[in-house]
């Protein structure tokens, strides 16, 4: 009797204790998540505060400026947001659809050997540092677009929207592929039993049940290019002023904007790079957001 | 109950004090000191120890800074500072004594100099203007160099080059390229909207290399062979011509003193800065040596 109690208070103990490593591990990632918006709303907020130490600046003028001149105090971000959400949406654009017919291919119709190639190909594409695909993009697709361009120079919202484009195909690949996994087969064989041929099922049955795991990967797609920074560095041409007007305009993207000039920064221009992430910031919450809504009552889930 | 939550708030106190110290130890990189360089200071009779104080260029700010962290760690008990709140400021300090010594990135004024200041130049800091190696165009002066980067000549053809237009590079604003070399050339906060903004000295060349129609400018330090630096104003960009004074788009970097103020440390410093160790530190920071 004596000894089982021994042993019940011991394993009581090691529950107790591994309960609370899981705990630790888990307030890690809050701690990090609410100590980091906390810092970057706490220093972007500043300038719009009035009685700053460093100085004033307008919101209106801040969120609808088309210049950046931060020895002239001025600080218009306008143009960036436009910039990184067209080289955003004509990623998407462009990826999505090679994404998603990749994964129908992997998980529906490759032959086995084929499978073998194209899945360590994809998780290969996701593991290079971003860095390099902004070397591969300067080297490459720069000089390349400087060959058709109207414009005098390749670095370019076009650019940009096809190295974004390369970098989130493994993002939608790997997800669409799990969504179309986690189709029951009983779908398939009801559609083939109704003498469905493989393409009709595909996609009249299996891709519209896995639409919600699909769109996830299309939103996750999207955070992706929006905060991606290093690869786009190189090849947007990063202009101090001015809208795009075709895609063969340099943009400058706000990830950009920020790594580029904080090394330096100080006072209130480097408290309005702060605020540019402020911005940025906010397009991550949306973003997850709508992610939370479409993945509510998916088979991902 | 009670004592899970006793164990509760240990482990989260725990948890903070770990993240506290990483915070920390970030924070204070030490020194890394090989036993070697400790040596001279055994060659000075009496232990340095006091303030050293600078003021001035925010340009000089990074060989300055440099060079005190040096001159601190051959002498712990030195204490320096440099403050960097322009030329002008800088050189007002080391007249009224505010600070021993003042810095400029620029000439010193004559008015200036009849304050009864002392000048030395420790350093210069040369901006190399760069094209590409496929540009038939060799030479160009100030004139036209400020017109191309404020929008005004367009066109290499106007150079003298192919009838193409001429893409702009320039760095990022903050950059201390960037400020002295619209500093120097005179177009201060107006630069073409059109320009492209390339990170750093390195992806400058870059762009330039990978652009027939590209003009760029970088400091002397990274210049090297996969673009082709321009002459000015018929001056090749070497240190000899910036030393001399013949090739335009270079500055001195200059300490003012008067001598009444100049503590021991502060005198020490100086003769530092000009030896062989100090003027090493002003190359590694990618000024041009005067010695």
């Amino acid at each position: 009797m004596e000894k089982d109690m021994k042993l019940d208070k011991k394993n009581e103990l090691k529950e107790k204790l591994a309960h609370y490593l899981f705990l630790f591990n888990a307030t890690v990632a809050i701690i990090s998540v609410a100590a980091i918006a906390f810092f970057v709303f706490y220093r972007g907020l500043q300038p719009f505060i009035p009685g700053n130490a460093e100085g004033n600046y307008n919101l209106i003028d801040f969120l609808s400026g088309l210049e950046w001149r931060p020895s002239l105090g001025k600080f218009g971000i306008l143009y960036m947001i436009v910039g990184s959400l067209l080289a955003t949406f004509g990623a998407i654009i462009l990826g999505v659809p090679v994404g998603i017919l990749t994964a129908i291919f992997i998980a529906e119709l490759a032959p086995k050997w084929a499978k073998k190639i194209i899945k360590p190909a994809v998780e290969m594409l996701a593991g290079i540092p971003s860095v390099l695909y902004g070397l591969f993009g300067l080297g490459v697709i720069v000089p390349w677009i400087m060959q058709i361009s109207p414009q005098a120079q390749g670095q370019s919202l076009l650019a940009v929207i096809i190295v974004l484009m390369i970098m989130i195909l493994p993002t939608v690949i790997t997800i669409t592929e799990s969504a179309i996994n986690s189709v029951p087969d009983a779908y398939r064989e009801g559609s083939f039993g109704l003498g469905a041929t493989k393409l009709y099922t595909i996609f009249k049955v299996v891709l519209p049940a896995a639409k919600s795991g699909i769109l996830a990967g299309v939103v996750l797609g999207i955070g992706r290019a929006i905060g991606e920074t290093m690869a786009v560095m190189l090849v947007a041409g990063n202009p101090i002023a001015g809208l795009p007007k075709s895609i063969f305009s340099p943009i400058r993207p706000l990830t950009t904007n920020i790594a580029m000039e904080m090394s330096y920064a100080f006072g209130l221009h480097q408290e309005m790079l702060f605020a540019t992430g402020v911005v940025l910031f906010v397009f991550i919450i949306l973003i997850n957001l709508i992610l939370s809504r479409i993945t509510r009552g998916s088979v991902l889930k | 109950m009670k004592r899970s939550k006793f164990s509760f708030i240990l482990v989260l106190m725990l948890a903070l004090s770990v993240f506290l110290v990483a915070c920390t130890s970030g924070n204070e990189t030490p020194p890394t000191e090989e036993p070697g360089t400790e040596e001279p200071v055994a060659e000075e009779p009496q232990n340095l120890s006091g303030p050293l104080t600078l003021s001035g260029s925010t340009s000089v700010e990074k060989v300055g800074l440099a060079l005190i962290e040096e001159f601190m760690a051959l002498n712990p008990d030195v204490v320096g500072t440099y403050e960097a709140i322009g030329s002008s400021g800088g050189i007002k300090n080391a007249a009224d004594g505010v600070t021993q010594i003042g810095t400029a990135s620029r000439e010193i004024k004559d008015e200036e100099k009849a304050w009864g200041i002392e000048e030395l130049t420790i350093a210069y800091d040369g901006i190399g203007v760069i094209v590409n190696p496929a540009n038939p165009v060799e030479d160009l002066t100030i004139d036209q160099i400020t017109k191309i980067y404020t929008g005004e000549i367009t066109n290499w053809k106007e150079l003298g080059g192919n009838d193409e237009e001429i893409v702009v590079v320039s760095r990022e604003d903050g950059s201390g390229t960037r400020g002295a070399f619209e500093e120097i050339l005179g177009f201060e906060g107006k630069l073409t909207q059109k320009a492209l903004i390339a990170e750093g000295n390195g992806n400058v060349q870059t762009t330039v290399a990978g652009n027939p129609k590209a003009i760029g400018y970088v400091s002397f330090s990274s210049l090297d062979n996969t673009v082709k630096p321009l002459k000015v104003e018929g001056v090749e960009p070497t240190a000899e011509d910036v030393i001399n004074g013949t090739y335009k788009i270079s500055r001195p970097f200059i300490f003012v003193y008067k001598e009444e103020n100049l503590t021991e440390p502060a005198k020490a410093f100086l003769d530092f800065v000009m030896s062989e160790e100090g003027q090493n530190i002003v190359e590694e920071n990618g000024a041009i040596r005067v010695k």
